[in-house]
């Protein structure tokens, strides 16, 4: 037992150490990102001194894009499963390991969520009141509890799968299927589910029409399924890129296909809610028409949708054509979505939601800069957490960094293990 | 990211590469003292980032931010919190409030009755509400908003909040000040995720200041645009303080939590008028118990063809409006 604690220990000290080892290229990258981060956090002092004012927020648009963002993120956590489901329901063995690297990106997009939602409170230090038992927690009444549960409890199954995915490997033990497969089926409908609650913290508002509309869960999944798997798609590059890891460009092509049908599936989705909106023309399209076409002269969100509508065209030409088979193409097409669904989830489904006020009254709303610059902190911190969760997996996977290899301190060239991706998979 | 010594570029139509070489056992001192000193750089950056919290002096005290939410609070608790508040009050103010814990009294149930015919767009309801119930005059923080409404419709898109002209009423214009309904069926207590607003037995629906984490998903939730929020911390001129508190009324506030109107809580559960109606110079606007069936309200519900704001959305207000003719 004590040896076993005494293992862990090793294997978590020497992942850490790793962590923070690396060439000048790894520094300066770390270096822009923690600096990035400073700055996040000194907009957020100033926010923590003088109050919510210093955003752009007011009683009429009362969440801006602290919620936009985590909107967005819940969806990029959910996509993990995108790589879950043809490995373990599918029995795609090939994307095996790759698995490990969505679920790593899910863990760093939860975190981003929990950052987010805890930059929007006006009392963070009240937080403890969030905690069932401890707080006075609105369960099941309250939808934001409901989030609170799911968000902790994906972001508790996902590090437990990869973590123990990651020490069986380090052990070169072949990982016991009772511990974690059950955990991955669950992690399946866990993932579905935090974005549909999500997505009911918006639903289940019969005070906000644009919101009211039982069409938004599923187009929340959808753009999920496409940004998310999109992200990995290029997630996945960087890592064949900058590190000795081999990722097959038909695992790629795999989720080629899955953002293709989800972006098909987001458009047709969005193209009925508009078809309800503007055909029935009734007063609660006030919303709508301000999001598309401005309301009263006033149209601060309109350049914003058309990019966004925009931006989701070209990604699904390009993926309806053959020469998304080409990785380029497909990079492309993965940065005009993830860029449309950011977008369209964030200044276009969260901010339009409050406007018109519920009395009528239009008030726009624009980020500050220092709301801009917390956002900016809090995505440099994600992907400090991906970048460090990266660098202490990799080598992992590959075989260089293990239990074997803490015995003799100069080891010999690792072979590479069987049940590696093989390499020249791609021939 | 790093690239392990003896990797090569990886590319799909390149040999395979040859297989990296393992991490070293343990690190070397020097990558050690690297990896230290890139740890201690990122430390010092977020404590630098962090420097303006210097100015932050108004956070409360340790007995607030350990104090339970306002169900928990034994009678004993809850006067040793009422005291904390009148020292804290002093401190700030200068002058010692009176605040009580005035709880809903047996068989009353509030309702509001506002006669649009009456109403003159006068806006003298909105400033005694200001003044009776403490809110911040900078940021200005109102509970009543009044729209100036073009004869004709109920469409609130086409009214207006903003009016100034240099006398009211206009002609070819109704008036129709709006604030919390004091729903029966509160969308805003559905959603709080901490139970931090909730409805009291007559009807009122209240905010525990204290408990409130400033989500703001009530604000989102609310049909009638009744929320407000503290975005930052409020200023209210010494002498203007009214000193007569209650704790889920109008002691004050703080940044970051929400408030709304409570029908003067302060006032109505010690047998007076709200402060909004007191003020009303037409009589527009009537108040009472609704289990009275002889008081005023009851009357005037059961004669009168009175209607509600958006009844569509099912939050079965307490707050009616109703036209003499
Ligand atoms: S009017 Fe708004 S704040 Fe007041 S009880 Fe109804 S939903 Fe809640
Ligand atoms: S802002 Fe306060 S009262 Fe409103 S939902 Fe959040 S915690 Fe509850």
């Amino acid at each position: 037992m004590i040896r076993a604690v005494r293992n862990y220990f090793v294997f978590l000290g020497r992942s850490a150490a790793l962590a923070f080892d690396g060439d000048w290229r790894y520094y300066a990258w770390l270096g822009a990102l923690t600096a990035m981060c400073a700055i996040g956090l000194n907009a957020y002092s100033h926010q923590l001194v003088d109050g919510l004012i210093t955003t752009g927020m007011t009683d009429q648009v009362s969440w801006g894009v602290y919620i936009a963002n985590f909107t967005f993120l819940v969806g990029v956590a959910a996509a993990a499963v995108m790589l879950v489901i043809p490995v373990y329901v599918y029995g795609n063995e090939e994307l095996h390991d790759l698995v490990i690297f969505g679920e790593l990106l899910a863990v760093a997009a939860i975190i981003m969520c929990l950052a987010f939602v805890t930059v929007d409170l006006g009392r963070p230090d009240r937080f403890w009141h969030l905690i069932p038992f401890l707080g006075e927690f609105n369960f099941p009444g309250s939808m934001l509890s409901w989030d609170v549960i799911v968000l902790n409890g994906y972001l508790v199954l996902n590090v437990y799968i990869c973590g123990y995915l990651l020490y069986s490997r380090y052990r070169g033990q072949k990982p016991a299927k009772w511990f974690y497969i059950p955990f991955v089926f669950i992690g399946i409908f866990w993932a579905i589910s935090i974005h549909t609650v999500t997505a009911f913290l918006y639903v289940g508002l019969g005070g906000r029409p644009f919101w009211n509309s039982a069409i938004v869960g599923p187009r929340f999944i959808a753009s999920a399924f496409t940004a998310g798997p999109a992200m990995i798609i290029l997630a996945l590059q960087v890592i064949r890129r900058v590190t000795a890891y081999h990722v097959p460009d038909r695992a790629l092509l795999t989720l080629r296909s899955i953002v293709q049908v989800s972006m098909i599936i987001n458009l047709f989705l969005l193209a009925n809610e508009v078809f309800k909106e503007f055909y029935t023309d009734s007063l609660h399209v006030a919303s709508a028409r301000y999001l598309y076409f401005g309301l009263h002269g006033h149209h601060a969100l309109v350049p914003w949708i058309w990019t966004a509508i925009g931006l989701n065209l070209t990604a699904m030409t390009i993926l309806a054509l053959p020469i998304s088979r080409s990785i380029k193409w497909l990079d492309l097409a993965c940065v005009c979505a993830i860029l449309g669904i950011w977008i369209e989830k964030g200044m276009g489904l969260v901010i339009p939601g409050f406007v018109p006020s519920p009395l009528g009254e239009i008030v726009e709303y624009i980020p500050s800069w220092n709301e801009t610059l917390i956002c900016l902190g809090i995505w440099a911190f994600g992907l400090l957490c991906y970048t460090l969760f990266l660098r202490m997996s990799v080598p992992i996977l590959l075989g260089t960094l293990s239990q074997a290899g803490e015995r003799n301190l100069v080891p010999a060239p690792a072979t590479p293990r069987s049940d590696l991706p093989a390499t020249n998979s791609a021939h | 990211m790093p690239r392990p010594p003896g990797a090569t570029d990886m590319n799909e139509n390149l040999p395979v590469p040859p297989s990296p070489a393992p991490e070293p056992a343990s690190m070397s001192r020097r990558s050690f003292l690297r990896g230290s000193t890139v740890m201690a750089a990122g430390v010092a950056a977020m404590a630098a980032g962090l420097a303006p919290l210097r100015k932050l002096g108004d956070f409360g005290s340790v007995d607030e931010f350990l104090q339970a939410h306002y169900n928990e609070l034994s009678p004993d608790q809850m006067s040793t919190v009422l005291s904390r508040i009148e020292g804290e009050v002093q401190r700030q103010y200068g002058v010692r409030p009176h605040v009580r814990d005035l709880k809903a009294m047996n068989g009353v149930e509030f309702v509001y009755a506002l006669n649009l015919t009456r109403c003159t767009g006068c806006r003298k309801c909105v400033h005694a509400c200001v003044e009776e119930n403490n809110q911040s005059r900078d940021p200005a923080i109102e509970y009543i908003r009044v729209l100036k409404m073009p004869n004709g419709t109920f469409d609130m898109e086409k009214g207006d909040h903003n009016y100034a002209p240099e006398s009211v009423p206009e002609p070819g214009f109704f008036y129709m000040p709006v604030q919390c309904h004091q729903c029966k069926n509160p969308p805003c207590v559905k959603v709080c995720p901490v139970k931090a607003t909730w409805q009291d037995p007559d009807g009122i629906t209240v905010i525990d200041y204290n408990w409130c984490i400033g989500c703001r998903y009530c604000e989102a939730a609310c049909p009638y645009f009744a929320r407000r929020f503290n975005f930052s911390e409020p200023t209210i001129p010494k002498e203007q303080l009214n000193t007569n508190m209650s704790y889920l009324g109008n002691q004050p506030r703080h940044k970051g939590v929400m408030e709304k109107c409570h029908f003067c809580v302060q006032r109505t559960r010690a047998g007076l008028y709200p402060a909004c109606l007191e003020v009303c110079p037409t009589g527009a606007r009537k108040f009472g118990n609704i289990l009275d069936p002889h008081s005023e309200v009851s009357q005037i519900l059961k004669h009168k063809r009175v209607f509600v704001l958006k009844e569509e959305v099912g939050t079965l207000p307490r707050f009616f409006y109703y036209f003499d003719v």
